[in-house]
């Protein structure tokens, strides 16, 4: 069984078809990287996941459980899966500490002091030891992403959705967090990630998914895709975003 | 795009119609909110008849119907009221004009920065300090018989009075939530309208008045609604408005009832009002979340 699995996805935006029946699925410890235009429907994908969009037709089930019914609890379906999104949108008015706890604390009934122990170690691990008491806006934007990708991963979420978490860094930067999605994916976690870092998605994707016209069309290894392009659009935006 | 790409692209949108799993879906949603605005509709029954039992069944019922609910009075009365309340309702058109000019010019004082600027702001706070706390009774008693007294020869009528006694108080207010809503409004909007070259009065007026107003909107309607009531107050400078109206009557009559006529139009006034605020409040909710179900 998949972890993660799209059935035929719409969603429209008045009369704007975005996802016009999306399939796709990611299996456990896969890191799965969504390619494609600006506008291509990369972030309604993601956020239709998090059932931040509901969706306009079609399934989704997250390791089995159908997370479009509607009867479905959307605050148990999101405490399982972990988001970064561009912007940090760490809470700007507590420490590190407790942005990275609150969900532990607050959500999962996590006693205060294991969660602690655990956000410390966690923070230690990727280089963020030193900023434990700090609040936000003392961090660079690399550390501040960091630190979001942390609290995401902190409650151990079933599926980690990252959206472009490197587009709103400096290019010094970008590195730094790159690094630590590799640490994830070394550890097992399971992926999706929308990205325009095209030489990150081949290092570190399993499967490629290209999306165009509001569906993935093009679906393959980074070797497949990057290497021999089916699809004429495919290799036109290939061409497009590595020659600039 | 290829022609297969196309034709595939453009037959999906036409082609797509809602699942049966989709419709299924919306039946179910329809279905509970159904359900729910059933739950409401009883519960409210419910209420309203243990606390209308509630009501009927004390003892002293017969007299209060009788000293603040007596239809006969209320329908001699009412034509009084009215005609009080239109001047409530010509007071209150005045004094909104007057609060928006006054409330701007203080806001924007208080905003000025450098030091030329000191004795502007310095006036501007120490007004808003003080008409924030005296409460609107007083001042209405020291404009409506402090202002004729300096000038007896020619009298200035007790609505005028009263309006600048309104707006006095209001302007204090108003000029606060205006300074908190550009205040609110991020520094890098005013830093990137600055480094476009815009003066810091067109920055003001351009980038930061607009959003600020946008974010105080609702604060700013929750002020109109409680100034609509507060222009009652000029009764007290003797303006036949129609909390004086009622007063009369009730002398006349040994009955509350008028009161009761008198509260219930100011309560008609304010309603649309108060609905439409919880209409905009709503609506800029639904524009500033990206989400739909958030
Ligand atoms: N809340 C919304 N309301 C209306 N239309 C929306 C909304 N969110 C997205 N869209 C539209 O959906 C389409 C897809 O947007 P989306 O943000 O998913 O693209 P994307 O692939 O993430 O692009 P980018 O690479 O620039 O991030 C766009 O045409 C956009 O205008
Ligand atoms: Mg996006």
């Amino acid at each position: 069984m998949s972890v993660l699995e799209l059935h035929d996805v719409h969603k429209l935006f008045g009369d704007n078809h975005v996802l016009k029946g999306v399939d796709l699925a990611v299996d456990e410890h896969e890191v799965v990287v969504v390619i494609g235009a600006s506008g291509s429907g990369k972030s309604t994908l993601m956020r239709t996941i998090n059932l931040i969009e509901r969706v306009d037709d079609g399934r989704i089930l997250l390791n089995g459980d159908d997370i479009t019914d509607p009867d479905v609890d959307v605050d148990k379906v999101r405490a399982r899966i972990g988001v970064v999104f561009q912007h940090f949108n760490l809470f700007p008015h507590m420490r590190v500490i407790d942005n990275v706890t609150l969900a532990a604390r607050k959500v999962h009934g996590t006693a205060a002091d294991v969660a602690r122990d655990r956000a410390v170690g966690l923070l230690e691990k990727f280089g963020l030891g030193e900023k434990v008491e700090d609040y936000p806006d003392r961090l660079s934007g690399g550390q501040q992403q960091r630190v979001a990708i942390v609290r995401a991963i902190m409650t151990e979420p079933e599926l980690l959705l990252l959206d472009e978490i490197t587009s709103a860094l400096d290019p010094m930067l970008v590195g730094e967090v790159l690094d630590l999605v590799r640490d994830l994916k070394a550890q097992g976690s399971t992926m999706l990630m929308a990205t325009h870092e095209m030489s990150f998605a081949r290092s570190v994707a399993d499967r490629i998914v290209f999306m165009h016209g509001g569906r993935p069309l093009e679906v393959g290894t980074p070797e497949q895709i990057f290497g021999d392009p089916q699809r004429p659009e495919t290799r036109e935006f290939l061409a497009r975003i590595t020659h600039r | 795009m290829t022609d297969r790409a196309a034709e595939s692209a453009a037959g999906a949108a036409e082609a797509w119609a809602p699942s049966e799993l989709e419709l299924e879906r919306r039946l179910t949603r329809k279905r509970a909110s159904r359900r729910s605005v059933l739950i409401a509709l009883v519960s409210t029954v419910v209420f309203a008849a243990v606390a209308g039992w509630l009501v009927l069944s004390s003892p002293g019922w017969a007299d209060v119907q009788q000293a603040f609910f007596n239809p006969e009075i209320a329908k001699d009365s009412f034509p009084k009221i009215l005609e009080g309340l239109w001047l409530n309702i010509r007071v209150l058109f005045f004094a909104t004009i007057a609060v928006a000019v006054v409330a701007t010019l203080l806001a924007v004082m208080r905003s000025l920065r450098g030091p030329v600027w000191f004795p502007l702001r310095a006036l501007a706070t120490g007004y808003t300090d003080l008409f924030r706390g005296l409460p609107v009774l007083i001042v209405l008693y020291l404009v409506g018989f402090g202002i004729p007294a300096l000038n007896p020869e020619n009298r200035i009528s007790v609505a005028v009075l009263g309006t600048v006694g309104i707006t006095l108080c209001y302007s204090a207010y108003v000029a606060e939530v205006l300074r908190a809503g550009m205040e609110a409004v991020h520094p890098s909007q005013r830093i990137a309208a600055r480094s476009l070259g815009l003066s810091h009065a067109k920055t003001l007026r351009l980038v930061v008045i607009p959003q600020a107003l946008r974010k105080v909107v609702p604060a700013l309607m929750n002020d109109f609604v409680s100034m609509q009531k507060d222009v009652g107050l000029i009764s007290v400078l003797g303006a036949v408005d129609a909390v004086r109206a009622a007063q009369i009557a009730t002398a006349s009559t040994y009955n509350f009832t008028p009161y009761v006529v008198a509260g219930l139009l100011f309560v008609a006034m304010s309603f649309p009002m108060i609905r439409l605020t919880d209409h905009v409040s709503a609506r800029m909710a639904a524009r500033e979340q990206q989400g739909g179900t958030v």
